[in-house]
Protein backbone atom coordinates (compact mmCIF):
# COMPACT_ATOMS: atom_id res chain seq x y z
CA UNK A 1 0.00 0.00 0.00
CA UNK A 2 2.88 2.55 0.79
CA UNK A 3 4.64 1.38 -2.66
CA UNK A 4 0.92 2.40 -4.30
CA UNK A 5 0.95 5.90 -2.23
CA UNK A 6 4.09 6.66 -3.38
CA UNK A 7 3.15 5.75 -7.16
CA UNK A 8 -0.14 8.23 -6.58
CA UNK A 9 1.95 10.74 -5.27
CA UNK A 10 3.93 10.73 -8.51
CA UNK A 11 1.05 10.79 -11.01
CA UNK A 12 -0.92 13.66 -9.05
CA UNK A 13 2.33 15.46 -9.10
CA UNK A 14 2.70 15.05 -13.18
CA UNK A 15 -0.83 15.92 -12.99
CA UNK A 16 -0.38 19.16 -11.37
CA UNK A 17 2.84 19.63 -13.10
CA UNK A 18 1.03 19.45 -16.21
CA UNK A 19 -2.15 21.55 -15.20
CA UNK A 20 0.31 24.16 -14.14
CA UNK A 21 2.17 24.23 -17.11
CA UNK A 22 -1.36 24.31 -19.24
CA UNK A 23 -2.48 27.73 -17.01
CA UNK A 24 0.91 29.24 -17.99
CA UNK A 25 0.39 28.40 -21.45
CA UNK A 26 -2.94 29.36 -22.29
CA UNK A 27 -3.51 31.91 -19.50
CA UNK A 28 -6.52 29.82 -18.51
CA UNK A 29 -7.36 29.10 -14.57
CA UNK A 30 -5.96 25.23 -13.91
CA UNK A 31 -8.90 23.30 -14.60
CA UNK A 32 -8.95 19.83 -12.28
CA UNK A 33 -9.65 18.15 -15.40
CA UNK A 34 -7.08 15.67 -16.12
CA UNK A 35 -5.10 17.67 -18.92
CA UNK A 36 -4.84 14.05 -21.00
CA UNK A 37 -8.87 14.67 -21.24
CA UNK A 38 -9.09 17.76 -23.83
CA UNK A 39 -12.58 17.83 -23.28
CA UNK A 40 -13.37 21.12 -21.81
CA UNK A 41 -15.89 21.78 -18.76
CA UNK A 42 -18.87 22.73 -20.84
CA UNK A 43 -20.42 25.00 -18.78
CA UNK A 44 -21.14 28.41 -20.33
CA UNK A 45 -19.72 31.58 -19.19
CA UNK A 46 -21.60 34.18 -17.75
CA UNK A 47 -19.75 37.19 -18.26
CA UNK A 48 -20.70 41.30 -17.81
CA UNK A 49 -19.98 42.64 -21.20
CA UNK A 50 -21.23 45.68 -23.34
CA UNK A 51 -19.44 49.00 -21.80
CA UNK A 52 -18.70 46.94 -18.47
CA UNK A 53 -15.86 45.96 -17.05
CA UNK A 54 -12.52 45.60 -19.76
CA UNK A 55 -14.14 42.17 -21.22
CA UNK A 56 -11.45 39.49 -19.66
CA UNK A 57 -9.56 38.10 -22.53
CA UNK A 58 -10.58 34.40 -21.70
CA UNK A 59 -13.64 33.65 -19.69
CA UNK A 60 -13.20 30.32 -19.11
CA UNK A 61 -14.92 28.57 -16.27
CA UNK A 62 -13.29 25.89 -14.72
CA UNK A 63 -14.15 23.08 -12.10
CA UNK A 64 -12.75 22.44 -8.66
CA UNK A 65 -10.94 19.57 -7.77
CA UNK A 66 -13.47 16.48 -7.31
CA UNK A 67 -12.62 15.74 -3.07
CA UNK A 68 -11.01 12.18 -3.68
CA UNK A 69 -9.43 10.53 -0.35
CA UNK A 70 -5.60 10.50 0.11
CA UNK A 71 -4.27 8.55 -2.64
CA UNK A 72 -7.84 6.57 -3.76
CA UNK A 73 -7.19 7.90 -7.20
CA UNK A 74 -6.86 6.55 -9.94
CA UNK A 75 -9.04 3.77 -9.24
CA UNK A 76 -6.71 1.46 -11.61
CA UNK A 77 -4.19 1.92 -9.50
CA UNK A 78 -5.87 -0.99 -7.74
CA UNK A 79 -8.37 -2.36 -9.86
CA UNK A 80 -6.59 -3.28 -12.70
CA UNK A 81 -8.46 -2.97 -15.91
CA UNK A 82 -7.30 -6.69 -17.21
CA UNK A 83 -9.16 -8.25 -14.29
CA UNK A 84 -13.33 -9.37 -15.12
CA UNK A 85 -15.00 -7.12 -13.56
CA UNK A 86 -17.35 -8.76 -10.68
CA UNK A 87 -20.48 -6.74 -11.40
CA UNK A 88 -22.92 -8.94 -8.55
CA UNK A 89 -24.69 -6.56 -6.35
CA UNK A 90 -22.54 -7.57 -2.76
CA UNK A 91 -21.41 -6.02 0.36
CA UNK A 92 -17.51 -4.96 -0.08
CA UNK A 93 -15.05 -4.96 2.24
CA UNK A 94 -13.32 -2.69 0.96
CA UNK A 95 -15.11 0.45 0.28
CA UNK A 96 -17.30 -0.03 3.08
CA UNK A 97 -16.84 3.55 4.51
CA UNK A 98 -18.71 4.16 1.56
CA UNK A 99 -21.32 1.57 1.53
CA UNK A 100 -22.21 2.02 4.90
CA UNK A 101 -23.42 5.30 4.16
CA UNK A 102 -25.39 4.74 0.70
CA UNK A 103 -28.34 6.54 0.95
CA UNK A 104 -29.54 8.43 -2.51
CA UNK A 105 -32.21 6.98 -3.84
CA UNK A 106 -33.99 3.17 -3.63
CA UNK A 107 -31.50 0.74 -4.77
CA UNK A 108 -28.74 2.30 -6.00
CA UNK A 109 -25.75 0.52 -6.29
CA UNK A 110 -21.91 1.22 -7.07
CA UNK A 111 -22.10 0.49 -10.73
CA UNK A 112 -25.11 2.70 -11.72
CA UNK A 113 -22.16 5.17 -11.87
CA UNK A 114 -19.14 3.66 -11.77
CA UNK A 115 -18.12 2.38 -14.06
CA UNK A 116 -16.72 -1.11 -14.11
CA UNK A 117 -14.48 -1.78 -17.31
CA UNK A 118 -12.46 2.02 -16.82
CA UNK A 119 -12.75 2.61 -12.80
CA UNK A 120 -10.80 5.78 -13.06
CA UNK A 121 -14.40 7.09 -14.84
CA UNK A 122 -17.99 7.32 -14.07
CA UNK A 123 -20.83 6.76 -16.95
CA UNK A 124 -23.96 8.18 -18.03
CA UNK A 125 -26.87 6.06 -18.13
CA UNK A 126 -26.52 6.06 -21.81
CA UNK A 127 -23.00 4.08 -21.20
CA UNK A 128 -20.86 7.40 -22.37
CA UNK A 129 -17.99 7.31 -19.77
CA UNK A 130 -17.49 11.00 -17.87
CA UNK A 131 -14.46 11.57 -16.10
CA UNK A 132 -14.34 12.72 -12.56
CA UNK A 133 -13.76 15.94 -13.17
CA UNK A 134 -17.50 16.22 -15.21
CA UNK A 135 -19.69 14.60 -12.44
CA UNK A 136 -22.42 17.52 -12.56
CA UNK A 137 -23.32 15.67 -16.65
CA UNK A 138 -24.23 12.44 -14.36
CA UNK A 139 -25.81 13.91 -11.61
CA UNK A 140 -27.80 16.33 -13.96
CA UNK A 141 -29.54 13.33 -15.31
CA UNK A 142 -31.84 12.81 -12.85
CA UNK A 143 -31.77 16.62 -11.21
CA UNK A 144 -32.00 18.50 -14.48
CA UNK A 145 -33.73 21.67 -12.63
CA UNK A 146 -30.89 21.85 -10.13
CA UNK A 147 -28.28 21.43 -12.73
CA UNK A 148 -29.95 23.82 -14.83
CA UNK A 149 -29.64 26.43 -11.94
CA UNK A 150 -25.81 25.13 -11.26
CA UNK A 151 -25.21 26.07 -15.15
CA UNK A 152 -26.13 29.47 -14.84
CA UNK A 153 -25.05 30.46 -11.10
CA UNK A 154 -27.83 30.25 -9.20
CA UNK A 155 -27.95 26.88 -7.63
CA UNK A 156 -24.28 26.08 -5.99
CA UNK A 157 -21.03 28.40 -5.58
CA UNK A 158 -18.55 30.44 -7.49
CA UNK A 159 -15.52 32.17 -6.62
CA UNK A 160 -13.01 34.06 -8.80
CA UNK A 161 -14.83 37.32 -10.71
CA UNK A 162 -18.25 38.38 -10.90
CA UNK A 163 -17.64 39.88 -14.58
CA UNK A 164 -15.27 37.17 -15.78
CA UNK A 165 -13.19 33.77 -15.24
CA UNK A 166 -14.48 32.02 -12.17
CA UNK A 167 -14.50 28.54 -10.84
CA UNK A 168 -17.29 26.39 -10.51
CA UNK A 169 -17.94 23.68 -7.49
CA UNK A 170 -18.92 20.19 -8.48
CA UNK A 171 -21.83 19.02 -7.11
CA UNK A 172 -20.00 16.76 -5.40
CA UNK A 173 -17.33 19.32 -3.49
CA UNK A 174 -20.80 19.98 -1.74
CA UNK A 175 -22.86 17.01 -1.59
CA UNK A 176 -21.49 13.40 -1.31
CA UNK A 177 -22.69 11.45 -3.85
CA UNK A 178 -23.24 8.57 -1.51
CA UNK A 179 -25.38 10.45 0.76
CA UNK A 180 -26.24 13.86 -0.75
CA UNK A 181 -28.09 15.50 1.52
CA UNK A 182 -26.29 18.64 2.32
CA UNK A 183 -24.69 18.87 6.15
CA UNK A 184 -21.72 20.85 5.80
CA UNK A 185 -18.36 21.82 3.99
CA UNK A 186 -14.60 21.70 4.83
CA UNK A 187 -11.63 22.25 3.16
CA UNK A 188 -9.08 19.29 2.98
CA UNK A 189 -5.45 19.11 1.81
CA UNK A 190 -5.48 16.17 -0.56
CA UNK A 191 -2.35 14.52 -2.46
CA UNK A 192 -0.90 18.00 -1.88
CA UNK A 193 -3.68 20.11 -3.35
CA UNK A 194 -6.79 22.04 -0.84
CA UNK A 195 -10.09 21.10 -2.27
CA UNK A 196 -13.67 21.45 -0.63
CA UNK A 197 -14.86 18.18 0.41
CA UNK A 198 -18.67 17.82 2.04
CA UNK A 199 -18.81 16.68 5.65
CA UNK A 200 -21.16 13.52 6.75
CA UNK A 201 -22.41 15.79 10.22
CA UNK A 202 -23.65 18.94 10.92
CA UNK A 203 -20.82 22.20 11.26
CA UNK A 204 -20.36 24.15 13.87
CA UNK A 205 -21.24 28.24 13.87
CA UNK A 206 -18.73 30.63 14.47
CA UNK A 207 -18.98 32.74 17.62
CA UNK A 208 -21.53 34.74 18.04
CA UNK A 209 -21.44 38.53 18.20
CA UNK A 210 -20.65 40.14 21.85
CA UNK A 211 -24.06 41.76 23.71
CA UNK A 212 -23.81 45.32 24.00
CA UNK A 213 -22.91 44.93 27.63
CA UNK A 214 -19.91 42.50 27.06
CA UNK A 215 -18.44 45.52 24.54
CA UNK A 216 -16.01 48.04 26.92
CA UNK A 217 -14.65 50.76 24.47
CA UNK B 1 -40.10 87.34 42.61
CA UNK B 2 -37.44 89.03 41.53
CA UNK B 3 -34.91 88.02 39.02
CA UNK B 4 -31.23 88.73 39.67
CA UNK B 5 -29.28 91.56 36.92
CA UNK B 6 -27.73 89.65 34.45
CA UNK B 7 -24.80 90.90 32.65
CA UNK B 8 -25.67 92.90 29.65
CA UNK B 9 -23.60 92.28 26.43
CA UNK B 10 -23.18 96.06 25.08
CA UNK B 11 -23.63 95.63 21.04
CA UNK B 12 -21.08 98.07 20.31
CA UNK B 13 -18.82 97.60 22.67
CA UNK B 14 -16.10 96.00 20.20
CA UNK B 15 -17.37 98.86 17.47
CA UNK B 16 -14.09 100.74 18.08
CA UNK B 17 -11.83 98.41 18.22
CA UNK B 18 -9.12 98.30 15.19
CA UNK B 19 -9.61 95.46 12.65
CA UNK B 20 -6.51 94.76 12.32
CA UNK B 21 -6.14 93.72 16.08
CA UNK B 22 -9.57 91.82 15.74
CA UNK B 23 -7.58 89.58 12.57
CA UNK B 24 -4.55 88.72 14.73
CA UNK B 25 -7.53 87.75 17.45
CA UNK B 26 -8.80 85.31 14.91
CA UNK B 27 -5.70 83.91 13.51
CA UNK B 28 -4.58 83.40 17.00
CA UNK B 29 -7.59 81.55 17.77
CA UNK B 30 -7.36 79.65 14.88
CA UNK B 31 -4.33 78.25 15.63
CA UNK B 32 -4.69 77.27 19.35
CA UNK B 33 -7.97 75.65 18.21
CA UNK B 34 -5.32 74.13 15.57
CA UNK B 35 -2.84 73.25 18.51
CA UNK B 36 -5.77 71.88 20.76
CA UNK B 37 -6.77 69.18 18.02
CA UNK B 38 -3.71 68.30 17.41
CA UNK B 39 -3.05 67.97 21.31
CA UNK B 40 -5.97 65.51 21.54
CA UNK B 41 -4.80 63.18 19.08
CA UNK B 42 -6.58 64.52 15.85
CA UNK B 43 -4.64 64.10 13.04
CA UNK B 44 -4.86 67.72 11.63
CA UNK B 45 -4.13 67.04 8.36
CA UNK B 46 -7.36 64.60 7.47
CA UNK B 47 -9.06 67.12 9.31
CA UNK B 48 -8.96 69.60 7.37
CA UNK B 49 -8.88 67.37 4.05
CA UNK B 50 -11.22 68.21 1.41
CA UNK B 51 -14.50 66.17 0.38
CA UNK B 52 -13.54 62.71 -1.34
CA UNK B 53 -15.29 64.36 -4.64
CA UNK B 54 -13.53 67.27 -4.64
CA UNK B 55 -10.27 66.52 -4.49
CA UNK B 56 -8.09 66.89 -7.81
CA UNK B 57 -6.28 64.38 -9.00
CA UNK B 58 -3.26 65.90 -7.39
CA UNK B 59 -4.30 66.32 -4.13
CA UNK B 60 -5.93 62.83 -4.48
CA UNK B 61 -2.64 61.53 -5.26
CA UNK B 62 -0.85 63.73 -2.24
CA UNK B 63 -3.44 62.33 -0.08
CA UNK B 64 -3.36 59.07 -1.00
CA UNK B 65 0.94 58.86 -0.16
CA UNK B 66 -0.37 60.77 3.21
CA UNK B 67 -2.58 57.93 4.20
CA UNK B 68 -0.32 55.07 2.82
CA UNK B 69 2.72 56.57 4.88
CA UNK B 70 0.66 56.84 7.71
CA UNK B 71 -0.58 53.50 7.56
CA UNK B 72 3.14 52.00 7.14
CA UNK B 73 3.79 53.86 10.57
CA UNK B 74 1.14 52.31 12.16
CA UNK B 75 1.21 48.69 11.45
CA UNK B 76 4.71 48.43 9.59
CA UNK B 77 3.68 47.14 6.34
CA UNK B 78 2.89 48.56 3.06
CA UNK B 79 -0.51 48.95 2.04
CA UNK B 80 -2.31 49.65 -1.03
CA UNK B 81 -5.49 52.42 -1.53
CA UNK B 82 -6.90 52.32 -4.13
CA UNK B 83 -9.77 55.36 -5.15
CA UNK B 84 -11.28 52.99 -8.38
CA UNK B 85 -14.13 54.43 -9.80
CA UNK B 86 -17.18 52.77 -10.54
CA UNK B 87 -17.24 51.27 -13.53
CA UNK B 88 -19.35 52.06 -16.20
CA UNK B 89 -22.11 50.26 -17.35
CA UNK B 90 -22.34 48.68 -13.62
CA UNK B 91 -25.30 48.49 -11.50
CA UNK B 92 -24.43 45.80 -8.71
CA UNK B 93 -27.04 43.67 -7.32
CA UNK B 94 -27.07 41.47 -4.80
CA UNK B 95 -28.59 38.22 -3.65
CA UNK B 96 -29.21 35.87 -1.11
CA UNK B 97 -30.90 32.64 -1.12
CA UNK B 98 -32.36 32.03 2.19
CA UNK B 99 -33.34 28.00 1.32
CA UNK B 100 -29.47 27.26 1.65
CA UNK B 101 -28.03 29.68 4.15
CA UNK B 102 -26.96 27.64 7.27
CA UNK B 103 -26.21 30.50 10.11
CA UNK B 104 -22.48 29.28 10.12
CA UNK B 105 -21.65 33.28 10.22
CA UNK B 106 -18.60 32.11 8.19
CA UNK B 107 -19.58 35.39 6.30
CA UNK B 108 -19.48 37.73 9.68
CA UNK B 109 -15.93 36.74 10.14
CA UNK B 110 -14.53 36.86 6.37
CA UNK B 111 -15.93 40.56 5.84
CA UNK B 112 -14.00 41.51 9.30
CA UNK B 113 -11.08 40.38 8.18
CA UNK B 114 -11.27 41.55 4.47
CA UNK B 115 -12.63 45.20 5.27
CA UNK B 116 -10.08 45.72 8.92
CA UNK B 117 -13.05 46.26 10.96
CA UNK B 118 -12.55 46.20 14.50
CA UNK B 119 -12.12 43.27 16.40
CA UNK B 120 -12.86 44.09 20.11
CA UNK B 121 -13.90 46.64 21.87
CA UNK B 122 -15.75 48.03 20.11
CA UNK B 123 -16.51 44.98 17.91
CA UNK B 124 -17.63 45.62 14.97
CA UNK B 125 -19.22 43.35 12.65
CA UNK B 126 -21.14 44.70 9.43
CA UNK B 127 -23.09 41.21 8.80
CA UNK B 128 -25.77 40.74 11.39
CA UNK B 129 -26.84 37.03 11.13
CA UNK B 130 -30.29 36.61 12.55
CA UNK B 131 -32.21 33.07 13.63
CA UNK B 132 -35.76 33.09 12.75
CA UNK B 133 -38.79 30.65 13.36
CA UNK B 134 -39.79 28.45 10.29
CA UNK B 135 -43.04 28.89 12.21
CA UNK B 136 -43.12 32.45 12.10
CA UNK B 137 -41.26 33.12 8.45
CA UNK B 138 -39.13 36.59 8.64
CA UNK B 139 -40.12 38.36 11.27
CA UNK B 140 -37.93 40.48 13.45
CA UNK B 141 -39.95 39.53 16.40
CA UNK B 142 -38.96 36.25 16.15
CA UNK B 143 -35.23 37.07 15.77
CA UNK B 144 -32.35 36.38 17.46
CA UNK B 145 -29.08 36.99 16.76
CA UNK B 146 -26.66 35.67 19.80
CA UNK B 147 -27.58 32.25 19.02
CA UNK B 148 -24.78 29.99 19.63
CA UNK B 149 -25.70 26.03 19.09
CA UNK B 150 -23.82 22.97 18.86
CA UNK B 151 -24.50 22.79 15.22
CA UNK B 152 -26.40 24.53 12.29
CA UNK B 153 -28.64 24.98 11.09
CA UNK B 154 -30.93 24.31 13.78
CA UNK B 155 -34.04 21.89 12.85
CA UNK B 156 -37.23 24.81 12.90
CA UNK B 157 -35.05 27.60 12.18
CA UNK B 158 -33.91 29.76 9.55
CA UNK B 159 -31.42 31.99 9.21
CA UNK B 160 -31.42 36.01 7.91
CA UNK B 161 -28.03 37.39 7.01
CA UNK B 162 -28.92 41.27 6.89
CA UNK B 163 -25.85 44.10 5.67
CA UNK B 164 -26.16 47.16 3.97
CA UNK B 165 -28.95 47.08 1.75
CA UNK B 166 -27.07 49.79 -0.78
CA UNK B 167 -31.04 51.49 -1.04
CA UNK B 168 -31.66 53.31 -4.48
CA UNK B 169 -33.40 55.59 -1.97
CA UNK B 170 -31.21 55.67 1.45
CA UNK B 171 -32.25 57.15 4.10
CA UNK B 172 -28.74 57.43 5.27
CA UNK B 173 -27.59 59.83 2.57
CA UNK B 174 -31.05 62.13 3.00
CA UNK B 175 -30.05 62.59 6.65
CA UNK B 176 -26.42 63.17 6.37
CA UNK B 177 -25.89 66.69 7.47
CA UNK B 178 -22.35 66.75 6.24
CA UNK B 179 -22.85 64.92 2.55
CA UNK B 180 -20.37 62.69 4.11
CA UNK B 181 -21.95 59.72 2.86
CA UNK B 182 -23.36 59.13 -0.65
CA UNK B 183 -24.49 56.59 -3.21
CA UNK B 184 -22.06 56.16 -6.11
CA UNK B 185 -23.18 55.23 -9.90
CA UNK B 186 -22.73 51.44 -9.41
CA UNK B 187 -24.84 51.67 -6.47
CA UNK B 188 -22.71 51.41 -3.96
CA UNK B 189 -23.40 53.94 -0.79
CA UNK B 190 -20.13 55.13 0.50
CA UNK B 191 -18.91 57.33 3.26
CA UNK B 192 -15.77 59.43 3.12
CA UNK B 193 -14.80 58.79 6.88
CA UNK B 194 -12.60 62.17 6.92
CA UNK B 195 -15.65 63.89 6.08
CA UNK B 196 -17.69 61.87 9.00
CA UNK B 197 -18.66 64.00 11.86
CA UNK B 198 -19.80 60.86 13.87
CA UNK B 199 -23.36 62.58 14.64
CA UNK B 200 -24.80 59.11 13.99
CA UNK B 201 -27.84 60.19 12.12
CA UNK B 202 -27.41 57.58 9.59
CA UNK B 203 -27.39 55.45 12.11
CA UNK B 204 -30.30 56.53 13.39
CA UNK B 205 -32.23 56.48 10.05
CA UNK B 206 -31.00 53.49 8.54
CA UNK B 207 -33.86 50.70 9.18
CA UNK B 208 -31.74 47.87 8.50
CA UNK B 209 -28.97 48.62 11.55
CA UNK B 210 -26.26 48.21 8.74
CA UNK B 211 -24.38 50.74 10.12
CA UNK B 212 -21.59 50.51 12.66
CA UNK B 213 -20.03 53.54 14.96
CA UNK B 214 -16.11 53.48 16.03
CA UNK B 215 -16.90 54.68 19.66
CA UNK B 216 -13.28 53.76 20.08
CA UNK B 217 -10.37 54.06 18.22
CA UNK B 218 -10.86 50.34 16.23
CA UNK B 219 -8.18 47.91 17.64
CA UNK B 220 -6.68 46.05 14.75
CA UNK B 221 -4.24 44.03 14.93
CA UNK B 222 -1.36 44.90 12.02
CA UNK B 223 -0.78 41.12 10.90
CA UNK B 224 -4.43 40.80 10.45
CA UNK B 225 -4.75 43.96 8.55
CA UNK B 226 -5.58 43.91 4.91
CA UNK B 227 -3.01 45.76 2.96
CA UNK B 228 -5.42 45.58 -0.04
CA UNK B 229 -7.53 48.69 0.56
CA UNK B 230 -10.12 51.47 -0.79
CA UNK B 231 -10.42 55.20 0.12
CA UNK B 232 -14.29 54.73 0.41
CA UNK B 233 -14.33 51.28 1.76
CA UNK B 234 -11.88 49.75 3.86
CA UNK B 235 -9.13 51.88 4.62
CA UNK B 236 -8.81 51.71 9.00
CA UNK B 237 -11.11 54.13 10.43
CA UNK B 238 -10.45 56.82 13.04
CA UNK B 239 -12.05 56.70 16.64
CA UNK B 240 -15.43 58.40 15.82
CA UNK B 241 -16.83 57.56 12.33
CA UNK B 242 -19.73 55.30 11.06
CA UNK B 243 -18.76 52.56 8.75
CA UNK B 244 -20.64 49.75 6.83
CA UNK B 245 -20.65 47.11 4.04
CA UNK B 246 -19.75 48.81 0.92
CA UNK B 247 -19.80 45.33 -1.11
CA UNK B 248 -16.61 45.45 -0.59
CA UNK B 249 -15.74 47.78 -2.89
CA UNK B 250 -11.79 47.43 -3.56
CA UNK B 251 -12.65 43.67 -4.42
CA UNK B 252 -15.95 44.52 -6.80
CA UNK B 253 -14.82 47.08 -8.71
CA UNK B 254 -11.65 44.98 -9.72
CA UNK B 255 -13.87 42.60 -10.85
CA UNK B 256 -13.98 40.30 -8.00
CA UNK B 257 -16.39 38.73 -5.35
CA UNK B 258 -16.99 39.95 -2.75
CA UNK B 259 -15.68 37.95 0.75
CA UNK B 260 -19.15 37.22 2.34
CA UNK B 261 -19.71 35.35 -1.70
CA UNK B 262 -16.13 33.56 -1.83
CA UNK B 263 -16.44 32.15 1.52
CA UNK B 264 -19.74 30.81 1.78
CA UNK B 265 -19.86 27.37 2.35
CA UNK B 266 -23.09 26.67 0.75
CA UNK B 267 -23.29 29.49 -2.24
CA UNK B 268 -25.96 30.92 -0.66
CA UNK B 269 -24.79 34.47 -1.45
CA UNK B 270 -24.92 35.50 -5.58
CA UNK B 271 -23.44 38.68 -6.96
CA UNK B 272 -22.84 40.91 -10.22
CA UNK B 273 -24.52 43.18 -12.75
CA UNK B 274 -27.78 43.95 -12.68
CA UNK B 275 -27.82 45.53 -15.97
CA UNK B 276 -26.19 42.21 -17.41
CA UNK B 277 -28.83 39.83 -18.38
CA UNK B 278 -26.46 36.87 -18.19
CA UNK B 279 -25.34 37.80 -14.79
CA UNK B 280 -25.91 35.33 -11.77
CA UNK B 281 -27.96 37.92 -9.99
CA UNK B 282 -30.56 38.46 -13.17
CA UNK B 283 -31.57 35.00 -13.52
CA UNK B 284 -32.33 34.47 -9.56
CA UNK B 285 -33.79 37.59 -10.20
CA UNK B 286 -36.06 35.90 -13.59
CA UNK B 287 -36.21 32.24 -12.01
CA UNK B 288 -37.08 32.62 -8.26
CA UNK B 289 -39.05 34.18 -5.93
CA UNK B 290 -37.37 37.58 -4.67
CA UNK B 291 -38.50 39.83 -1.96
CA UNK B 292 -36.78 42.49 -0.44
CA UNK B 293 -36.31 43.27 3.12
CA UNK B 294 -38.62 46.00 4.83
CA UNK B 295 -40.08 46.52 1.54
CA UNK B 296 -42.97 48.63 2.93
CA UNK B 297 -40.42 51.56 3.49
CA UNK B 298 -39.28 52.00 -0.13
CA UNK B 299 -36.16 52.34 0.23
CA UNK B 300 -35.49 49.90 -3.19
CA UNK B 301 -32.57 47.65 -1.97
CA UNK B 302 -30.03 46.79 -4.23
CA UNK B 303 -30.16 43.35 -2.01
CA UNK B 304 -32.61 40.53 -2.99
CA UNK B 305 -33.04 37.41 -0.68
CA UNK B 306 -34.54 34.57 -2.73
CA UNK B 307 -35.98 31.03 -2.11
CA UNK B 308 -34.31 28.99 -4.62
CA UNK B 309 -36.29 25.88 -3.48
Amino acid sequence: MTERRGVDARWWRATGLAAAAALLLQGRPAAAADPADPKPVTAKSTVADKGGAPPPAEPLISANAPPFSEGIFPCSGCHDPKDPPNTRRRELSFHDEQQSVLSHGEGRWCLDCHDARNRDELHLTSGELVPFTESYRLCGQCHGAKYRDWKVGVHGKRVGQWNGAKTYFLCVNCHNPHTPRFKGVKEVVVDGRTVVTPTLTLIHPMPRPRRPEENHP
Amino acid sequence: MSHPQLPVVEPEAEAGHDPGRRALLQATAAGAAIASLSACGVDVEAFFRKHFRELSPEELKRTIAKIEADEKQRFGKAVHVGTQGPMPGVFFGYGLDLSRCIGCRRCVYACVKENNQSRADPQIQWIRVLQMDKEHGVDLSHAEIYYEPETVPQPDKFYFPVQCQQCRDPPCVKTCPTQATWKEPDGIVVIDYDWCIGCRCCMAACPYGARHFNLATPTLPAEELNPEQHYLGNRPRPKGVVEKCTFCIQRTRQGRYTACVEVCPVGARKFGNLLDPESEIRKVMETKRVFVFKEELATHPQFYYFYAT
